[in-house]
């Protein structure tokens, strides 16, 4: 994939992604697929709330004490046998995980999905470096093949149908007879086992990332559905993890609280099908697994955001549920954010990370419905949080000047009750006189933005204020209308 | 300075702490050794009988498939007849596991016995789990050579056994359980929980089983029957 970061055209983009017939088609199943499927395993656990709660309070602890845990962690896979790499930026991370595999002479690498490995650009760097990486997750394979980045972090290929799938397959797999039938999705799946099952037994390095890293035991863990991670990580010389430092928790059964909002939230699953503690490497008397274990702890700016209200995005456990549920989201799809991380979690975390110059439009998309913090396995405010950048972006005169002289306009207009009232009771008579016909409005002055892709309602009835002293007065006087 | 003091002077410039505040260096060994539990769902507080039900119901819903066993002299037979009844050769990959090696094997003759970490090859393998967790279906298996992990993940069809003494309710019963094998703070190096048989949906969301790991995954249950 490629990390070119287009978050600064995300209007142009967001534009595009609304005409894709294709695109908009496969984004038409996401909400209710995967919000009817929370709903129902919310609703199989009466305890869920009081675990959300219970992964919030672990999660801000670990954070609290994070220097400490990094230092038991780091402690612990030492003493299995591993070891811990800090990398402070990304191509620190990159050259960590390239000097690893050049050491083992290292042809290929498989990898399981990691968000991480997306965030540094791992893959281009590996190629570049006469290494294969080869994406094991179904959904990763399939945008590797095409080129593209992840448009969901769960689901990476969300945006694509079956169609695509098969010309992609019969584009890359030229070795298999052209006349095979693919029409079925258990046609793909089992043309993309076969193809991969050989590329696993053949890799000299498994690169994974983490969902979360245990201090207490020095265990990284990785939760799959396809058990392709665990093949990574299983069957190479080597097994690589790439993990942010925000993925450290204290101990077994803290990861047991989190593991129980984590599959529920994401796919409703119960529990995913794999989920893996892995300690060190092979022990002496092992038959299989890996002879080296690293991890590479990458900081990328999260540091930073521990000292102010943005540490709360560090308790994210990387769901998606807020993307699921996101009506932004739904409408344009995961690339239209322009870089790794979208919908509401990637609104607040990529202009941390990138920075706000080049993110500022994402925290501007969304419309503050607060479906994201409703199903936030971790209760993350994210709505709070895109107000903190929206201000930050305000502050740093990166907001465009229409938006700001008319912020102007309207702030010194509302400040001044005896200018607003009559100037919004005024526009309000004239707009419901001319909307009085068709009850709404196909096109208007100044809303062409609105009235494009929907119709304006014509107001009927005063202004608020003005109905809300009519309803007080009328509390006065016993009357209720 | 190294990346490791850089990043580790960046949290704790951000958190405004030096490292050595002596309470809080107190709170992190507390909670690592008192390992306190949470919120446990009340779901699996159910007598044996009660827990080895759940397992069961809860093993098929994550499309897995159970046989009860009366005993585990009759595990033999019930892998002869898993294997017959999908059509496969009658052959079956395990590790060095006593509690699988002291089988009674020799009463099924046309049973063909393997023993080694998988390399692929394998349509069938058979491992020993350390324990089944009622509250959501899902397998504990660790690592070595007892079990190697390859026999999770490799053949097309895994059968594994667990004594019904082994079934307990929780995540939390199984950790200590671990400590009390492998000592605190001490784990083999790799612990999977499996819940299901391998699937992918990444394809329109639809779910499709057999994805990378095994395509069918089959509990003989053993005991308390």
């Amino acid at each position: 994939m490629s990390v070119q970061i287009t978050s600064p055209r995300f209007k142009d983009n967001a534009k595009q992604a609304l005409a894709d017939a294709p695109l908009q088609a496969a984004l038409a199943k996401v909400g209710p697929g995967f919000i009817g499927r929370r709903a129902a395993a919310r609703d199989l656990l009466p305890e869920f709330d009081a675990l959300r709660d219970s992964a919030r309070d672990i999660k801000n602890h670990t954070l609290a004490h994070l220097d400490l845990y990094l230092e038991r962690f780091e402690e612990k896979v030492t003493a299995a046998g591993g070891h811990v790499h800090f990398a402070v930026d990304a191509a620190e991370a990159r050259d960590i995980v390239t000097r690893i595999c050049r050491d083992l002479g290292a042809k290929t690498v498989t990898k399981g999905k990691s968000m991480v490995s997306e965030e540094i650009g791992l893959n281009d760097h590996l190629a570049a470096n006469g290494i294969e990486p080869v994406e094991t997750d179904l959904g990763e394979y399939l945008i590797q093949i095409r080129g593209e980045a992840p448009s969901h972090i769960i689901a990476p290929a969300i945006h694509l149908n079956k169609e695509q799938v098969e010309a992609d397959f019969r584009r890359v797999h030229t070795h298999l007879p052209p006349e095979r039938n693919l029409t079925e999705p258990t046609a793909l799946l089992a043309e993309a086992r076969g193809e991969l099952r050989a590329k696993f037994l053949a890799a000299d390095v498994g690169i994974t990332g983490a969902n979360f890293l245990v201090a207490e035991t020095g265990t990284s863990i990785i939760v799959t559905n396809e058990g392709n991670g665990d093949l990574t990580q299983t069957l190479p010389k080597a097994h690589i993890v790439l993990a942010s430092l925000e993925k450290l928790v204290p101990t077994l059964e803290d990861v047991s609280q989190l593991l129980r909002v984590l599959a529920r939230s994401a796919t409703g699953q119960e529990m995913s099908v794999y989920t893996t503690f892995s300690t060190g490497p092979r022990r002496p008397e092992d038959l299989d697994g890996p002879g080296e274990y690293h991890v590479v702890i990458l900081d990328n700016g999260r540091s930073g955001m521990l000292a102010g209200q943005l540490r709360e995005m560090l308790r994210c456990i990387r769901c998606g549920a807020c993307m699921n549920h996101c009506p932004v989201y739904h409408a344009v799809g995961g690339h239209a954010y322009g870089w790794v991380y979208p919908g509401p979690m990637g609104a607040v975390l990529t202009p941390s990370i990138i920075g706000i110059e080049k993110g500022a439009n994402l925290p501007n998309a969304s419309t503050f419905c607060g479906r994201c913090e409703e199903v936030c396995p971790v209760r993350i405010p994210l709505p709070k949080l895109m107000r903190h950048w929206r201000e930050k972006e305000f502050e740093r005169h990166l907001t465009p000047a229409p938006v700001r002289y008319g912020l102007g306009v309207w702030s010194f207009v509302a400040r001044r009750g005896w200018l607003y009232r009559p100037a919004t009771d005024l526009a309000m008579r004239l707009l419901a006189l001319a909307g009085k016909a068709k009850g709404r409005f196909t096109s208007l002055p100044l809303a062409g933005g609105w009235t494009k892709v929907r119709d304006f309602p014509a107001p009927e009835g005063g202004t608020f204020q003005a109905q809300w002293q009519a309803r007080k007065a009328a509390r006065r006087t016993g009357r209720v209308s | 300075m190294s990346s490791r003091e850089t990043v580790l002077g960046s949290v704790r410039r951000a958190l405004g702490v030096s490292g050595q505040e002596a309470p809080r260096r107190q709170e992190v060994a507390d909670r690592i050794a008192g390992h306190p539990r949470g919120i446990v769902p009340a779901r699996a507080d159910l007598p044996a009988a009660g827990q080895i039900a759940l397992f069961k119901q809860m093993v098929v819903a994550a499309a897995g498939s159970v046989d009860h066993l009366p005993d585990a002299a009759s595990v033999p037979a019930a892998v002869a007849a898993y294997l017959r009844g999908r059509n496969l050769p009658l052959s079956i990959l395990r590790g060095q596991d006593p509690r699988l090696a002291d089988l009674p094997w020799s009463r099924e003759p046309t049973l063909d016995v393997w023993v080694g970490p998988s390399d692929g090859r394998q349509l069938a393998g058979l491992s020993h789990a350390f324990a089944g967790i009622a509250e959501s279906g899902t397998l504990v298996m660790v690592s070595g050579p007892d079990n190697p992990s390859t026999l999770n993940l490799l053949p097309d069809h895994h059968l594994i056994v667990v004594r019904a003494e082994e079934i307990t309710g929780n995540y939390e019963a199984v950790w200590d359980r671990l400590r009390a094998t492998y000592g605190a703070g001490l784990l083999p190096r790799t612990v999977n929980w499996i819940t299901g048989p391998s699937r992918s949906a990444d394809i329109e969301q639809t779910l499709l089983l057999g994805a990378h790991g095994p395509r069918s995954l089959h509990v003989l249950l053993v005991g308390a029957l």
